[in-house]
């Protein structure tokens, strides 16, 4: 197949005004409108967390005071969290690449689509005016009782953050149906790509646990605004159920940022071992089993809450039980490397950072839900670098790998590669030398969420400390050859990594309407016979 | 965008419509899962402080509003029947008096409202700071239940309202009446909600 021009990029040949893109409601363009808004706010999230960091060079106030690192840390996380993570994935690659890999023109419901765009922008726009007008300074957890008593704006982050929940429902309705309707002929669930499962999954967290959220922050809104006292001892409230009801949206969200970077590992393993992939049902059934299991283990955050000792071994159990499914996948896609025959090519780099990464931040998982350990663990560093391990370590550099194995066909355009696995490795050194002191200063007894240390721990704070640069020049590397590649690059074949799924046989970039005739598919997403 | 990039054929999967909507009616009921939950929780803390505070509320009013509400779901579901058998004008009359049920429900709510906040009970009220502490939470928690139905109240009048609106231009016909389907969806939706706090708020003492 040809390159043939810029295709959706393009109005008639012409690139088109800013608003044939913010009111468009074609999947492809909203999926690149996700883009920049999601990156642009991580720029913002890599800059809080890099001024953190920076406070703790020295000992007491260096550039900023006390309060001013606790608002800090609490943007940072609703940045980080709600405007990054939960929708980086989904939102972008999944607006974008969803409906060509079952064969559709469009999600289902194109103008809802572009209606959780706007939600998402209002979302952000309210969570950034904090920062102008008091940012709150709760932490991202917003636990009552401090949160129904400080004086920052935390009636409007709570808000921000119940619209972005919004746009995060409708995205997961979108994706549900258009899976159960859109599909092309020939192309049953057995055949669905594993990006597609993992994204099917996760909307379906999306859909069942973001409400229960929702309704926790109006309920903070209401303390806040007529004081109900649900959550106010004095009224006979109780602000344990805050942290319940908070938990049990906020674990299975944690697997709302996890799952879609495992579907996009799923997508190119396979590619560069070109193998069919290992256990495909196993990898496809494991998210359910996520999904599912997921949803009751919300206790392992209130092990030293007062919670009874039964309650803290039933969720110490099931926490232990859902390691089993995060398992099996990383043993399916080790298994599908094995007797492959590999190609080392940027996106598998950032594929195996990311096992390496994601294995870790598993793996002192299960040492925090071990209740014994766990009380003296709770609240230190060991538990923000293992969080930090899942989701920038796992989720984060799944979608760096999605973005260097699938930019080409979005823009049509190829980044330099070199400078690409150069960046990688940066990136993959400067992460563990930011994060893995934290593990150590955890175990010493460093807490978290404190603008100053004590002196025995300045050596690793420093170490981590120069991590943090370590690991920003990477990102600078990266993003300045990916947005250099995307508006100059040569232009992109419409299969550079040969493979086979259905987003790979159309032209790079793709044409407005996805195919002229809806593909008859006949054979698996990872069947490379007959390709390159 | 020119008229090809708008996919309309996609715009009339009728299956889809309802999927979509039936996912969006599980998310009204997780945002009502929160405040249920937080009353079972408080309930099994301070029965009787629940119990004394639920016989304060008037229980005729309850059950006018929920005869109210049941009878509204059924002239919703005429509605749909009679888009179906193509006669608009009795299906704007359904409509019609759907939502005018709907507006006695919240005549009467304001009545039962204004009731308690002229007694002082309500959050920030004089009244409320001296209730014993499960009544508070009581009370608390039955302003913010029914508070958020009325605003699904609200909403599902005014989606009902811009059902009719279609219905009498055409738009919403005999065979494209999906739209309409749907606004009655959400209108039993609201009413499953509030045939739930009915009892949980008036019927536990
Ligand atoms: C340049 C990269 C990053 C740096 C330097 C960084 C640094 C930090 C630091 C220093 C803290 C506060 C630790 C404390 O005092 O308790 C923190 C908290 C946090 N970070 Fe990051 N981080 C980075 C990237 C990320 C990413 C990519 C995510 C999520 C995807 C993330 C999510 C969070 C969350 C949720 C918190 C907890 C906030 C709270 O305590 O309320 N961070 N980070
Ligand atoms: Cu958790």
């Amino acid at each position: 197949m040809a390159n043939e021009g810029a295709g959706y990029l393009g109005t008639e040949g012409r690139p088109g005004g800013i608003s044939s893109w913010i009111f468009s409601t074609d999947h492809k363009r909203i999926g690149i409108l996700y883009l920049v808004s999601i990156l642009s706010f991580f720029v913002v999230g890599v800059s809080l967390g890099f001024l953190m960091r920076l406070e703790l060079i020295s000992h007491g106030p260096t550039i900023m005071e006390a309060s001013t690192y606790n608002s800090v840390f609490t943007l940072h996380g609703v940045v980080m969290l709600f405007l990054f993570i939960i929708p980086a994935a989904p939102s972008i690659f999944g607006n974008f690449f969803l409906p060509i890999m079952i064969g559709a023109n469009d999600v289902s419901f194109p103008r809802l689509n572009l209606l959780s765009w706007w939600f998402y922008m209002a979302g952000a726009a309210l969570a950034l005016a904090t920062l102008a007008l008091g940012p709150a300074d709760t932490g991202w957890t917003f636990y009552a009782p401090y949160s129904l008593r400080t004086g920052t704006y935390v009636s409007l982050a709570v808000f921000a953050v119940f619209v972005l929940g919004l746009s995060s429902i409708l995205t997961g309705i979108n994706f549900v149906t258009t899976v159960h309707r859109l599909r092309a002929p020939g192309m049953g669930f057995w055949r669905l790509p594993l990006f597609v499962w993992a994204v099917y999954a996760t909307a379906w967290i999306q859909i069942v646990a973001t409400p229960i959220l929702g309704v926790n922050l109006l309920l903070v809104i209401a303390e806040r605004v007529f004081g109900i006292g649900v959550f106010d001892p004095a009224k006979g409230g109780d602000p344990i159920l805050y942290q319940h009801l908070f938990w049990i949206y906020s674990h299975p969200a944690v697997y709302i940022m996890i799952i879609p970077g495992m579907g996009i590992i799923s997508e190119i393993i396979p590619v560069f071992a070109r193998k069919v992939i290992f256990g495909y049902r196993a990898i496809a059934y494991s998210s359910l089993g996520i999904a599912g299991v997921g949803s009751l283990v919300w206790g392992h955050h209130m092990f030293v809450s007062g919670s009874s000792y039964t309650a803290g071994v039933i969720f110490s159990f099931f926490t232990f039980l859902v390691a089993i499914p995060s398992a099996i996948k990383v043993f399916n896609w080790v298994g599908t490397l094995y007797k492959g025959s590999i190609v080392l090519g940027t996106p598998f780099l950032f594929a195996l950072a990311f096992i390496f990464l994601f294995s870790i931040g598993g793996l002192t998982g299960l040492i925090l839900g071990a209740l014994s350990i766990n009380v003296h663990l709770h609240d230190t560093y060991f538990v923000v670098s293992h969080f930090h391990y899942i989701k920038f370590g796992g989720a984060g550099f799944a979608f760096f790998a999605g973005l260097h194995y699938w930019l080409p066909k979005m823009t049509g355009r190829m980044y330099n590669t070199k400078v690409a696995n150069w960046s990688c490795l940066v990136l993959f050194i400067g992460f563990n030398l930011l994060f893995f002191p934290m593990l150590i200063l955890g175990i010493e007894g460093m807490p978290r969420r404190y603008f100053d240390y004590l002196p025995q721990y300045s050596t690793l704070q420093i170490v981590s400390i120069v991590g943090s640069w370590v690991l920003v020049t990477g990102l600078i590397m990266m993003f300045v050859n990916l947005i250099r590649g995307a508006f100059r690059g040569p232009r992109a074949p419409f299969n550079p990594w040969g493979s086979a799924t259905l987003e790979w046989q159309i032209p790079s970039p793709p044409q407005r309407e996805n195919f002229e005739k809806i593909p008859e598919v006949t054979k698996g997403p990872y069947d490379f016979r007959g390709l390159r | 965008m020119n008229e090809t990039f708008e996919k309309t054929a996609l715009h009339r999967d009728y299956a889809a419509s309802k999927l979509g909507m039936w996912l969006f009616l599980l998310t009204e009921l997780g945002l009502f899962f929160g405040p249920l939950l937080l009353y079972v929780m408080h309930d099994i803390r301070h029965p009787e402080a629940f119990h004394a505070a639920s016989s304060g509320l008037d229980r005729t009013i309850g059950f006018v509003n929920t005869l109210v509400l049941l009878t509204s779901s059924l002239t919703a579901a005429l509605s749909v029947a009679s888009i179906r058998r193509g006669k608009t004008e009795l299906t704007l009359i359904f409509i019609f008096v759907t939502v005018t049920l709907g507006g006695i429900f919240l005549v009467n709510k304001y009545f039962e409202w204004t009731g308690k906040i002229a007694h002082g009970i309500y959050p920030g009220g004089d009244a409320f700071a001296g209730l014993p502490p499960g009544e508070a939470v009581f009370y608390g928690l039955y302003f913010f239940a029914t508070g958020l139905h009325g605003l699904h109240v609200i909403a599902g009048m005014l989606v009902l309202a811009i059902a009719a609106v279609l219905t009498a231009s055409g738009i919403v016909n005999k065979r494209d009446f999906v739209k309409l389907e749907n606004a009655a969806l959400y209108w039993h939706l609201v009413d499953i909600i509030w045939i739930f706090l009915f009892p949980f708020f008036y019927l536990i003492s």
